[in-house]
């Protein structure tokens, strides 16, 4: 699946399937701080993302 | 994951309220939460007038559509700082969500008034962008709010921003800066707007999930100022801490504002304190503590070092 990071944007490819919670964690990233967004849909730590799903992480932190 | 009110598809977990909302649900709490904040603080009625100081941001921009939700009567200023691309695409953000929502807004640019961008200002007087930014913006709110004749001026900052302001302020015992630290800042004098922050009671993640499920479009981008800025590390630690302990940050910074209203009572009022020691500002009248205005010292001490054009 490919992956947008924001902060600087840059995207990158992971393997699915695989749970929110553990790509966050492959990509060392505390939930805290992130939000996941597939396609334009927010998702949840337990959801399954798939390989052929487009992911945004988008972080909680922006603007001034 | 399910939402724990009405059993659809979650979209944002809450772990410090123990619970977990679906789009609907997440808006309904969202609104609910600033409608609670804006009632309980006394910060503005349905009749008032409010403007809202809007970045392009997913703070400000949710903050407009809140109020709008809720019924009241809000518009928005924005200050064009004038740092290249980002402030072009802030700018163009507010502009569209404005113009699409037929909101009022007012903007004030510094290449037009003060005749130069934050970041030349800030060369000229060599002292840190993001100080000289905080002057020439709470000068401006202030300064609109009430010469446009709003009641209230209201900024998004939201839980995140309060809370690592406090910890930034008792890390280093800066405890002149504590009485200002409320959501809540009177019109002390004339001159002086009423400030409001409605989104203290929300996380920074429950407000850009907000933005994200209600289709704003915000800037995501971070101002290239900010940059290692001191705040971003203490939201950070703060975060570790809530990951570990859900609800740190609010008892953090609403336990500071349960003690302030506790101790109010054995002190003078922030009114009383205010009118004491403000007086207007004998280049300009807005209210100052100091001889000259922070602005119109900065600004003298531009044009007076500027090789070129810059304007008072
Ligand atoms: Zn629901
Ligand atoms: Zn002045």
């Amino acid at each position: 699946m490919k992956v947008l990071l924001n902060h600087p944007v840059r995207e990158v490819e992971m393997k699915g399937p695989r749970r929110v919670r553990e790509l966050l964690k492959e990509l060392s990233l505390l939930p805290e701080t992130v939000l996941v967004v597939r396609g334009d849909e927010l998702v949840t730590e337990d959801d399954m993302l798939r390989d052929d799903d487009r992911i945004e992480i988008r972080p909680v932190m922006s603007g001034g | 994951m399910r939402c724990r009110k009405c059993r659809e598809r979650a979209v944002l977990e809450i772990p410090r309220h123990h619970t977990a909302f679906c789009k609907t649900c997440l808006t309904d709490f969202v609104c609910a939460q600033a409608e609670r904040a804006i009632t309980e603080e006394k910060m503005f009625a349905k009749a008032d007038h409010v403007l809202v100081a809007v970045s392009g941001g997913k703070d400000s921009l949710s903050l407009l559509d809140i109020l709008h939700k809720l019924g009241y009567q809000a518009d928005a200023f924005y200050v064009d700082l004038g740092i290249g691309e980002y402030s072009r695409q802030s700018r163009a953000k507010v502009e569209q969500f404005t113009k699409a929502r037929g909101v009022a807004l007012h903007i004030h640019e510094l290449k037009e008034d003060e005749g130069a961008g934050i970041n030349e200002l800030a060369d000229l007087v060599h002292r840190p962008t993001c100080s000289v930014c905080g002057t020439l913006k709470r000068y401006h709110f202030n300064r609109t709010a009430v010469e446009l004749g709003y009641h209230v001026l209201a900024t998004g900052h939201n839980l995140d921003d309060e809370a690592s302001r406090l910890l930034g302020n008792v890390l280093h015992w800066q405890t002149e800066y504590l009485d200002k630290q409320g959501p809540v800042l009177p019109a002390s004098m004339e001159g002086f707007a009423k400030k409001v922050k409605p989104l203290f009671r929300l996380a920074e993640r429950e407000i850009a999930a907000y933005a994200i499920v209600n289709r704003i479009d915000y800037i995501v981008e971070e101002c290239p100022n900010s940059k290692g800025a001191k705040m971003l590390l203490y939201k950070d630690i703060l975060n570790r801490l809530e990951s570990e302990s859900p609800g740190t940050k609010q008892a953090f910074y609403w336990g500071f504002l349960a003690k302030q209203e506790a101790d109010a009572k054995t002190r003078p009022s922030m009114t009383d304190n205010d009118q004491a020691v403000l007086h207007p500002c004998p280049t300009c009248g807005q209210p100052t503590t100091a001889e000259t205005c922070s602005y119109c010292k900065l600004m003298a001490r531009a044009k007076k070092d500027g090789p070129a054009p810059v304007r008072m």
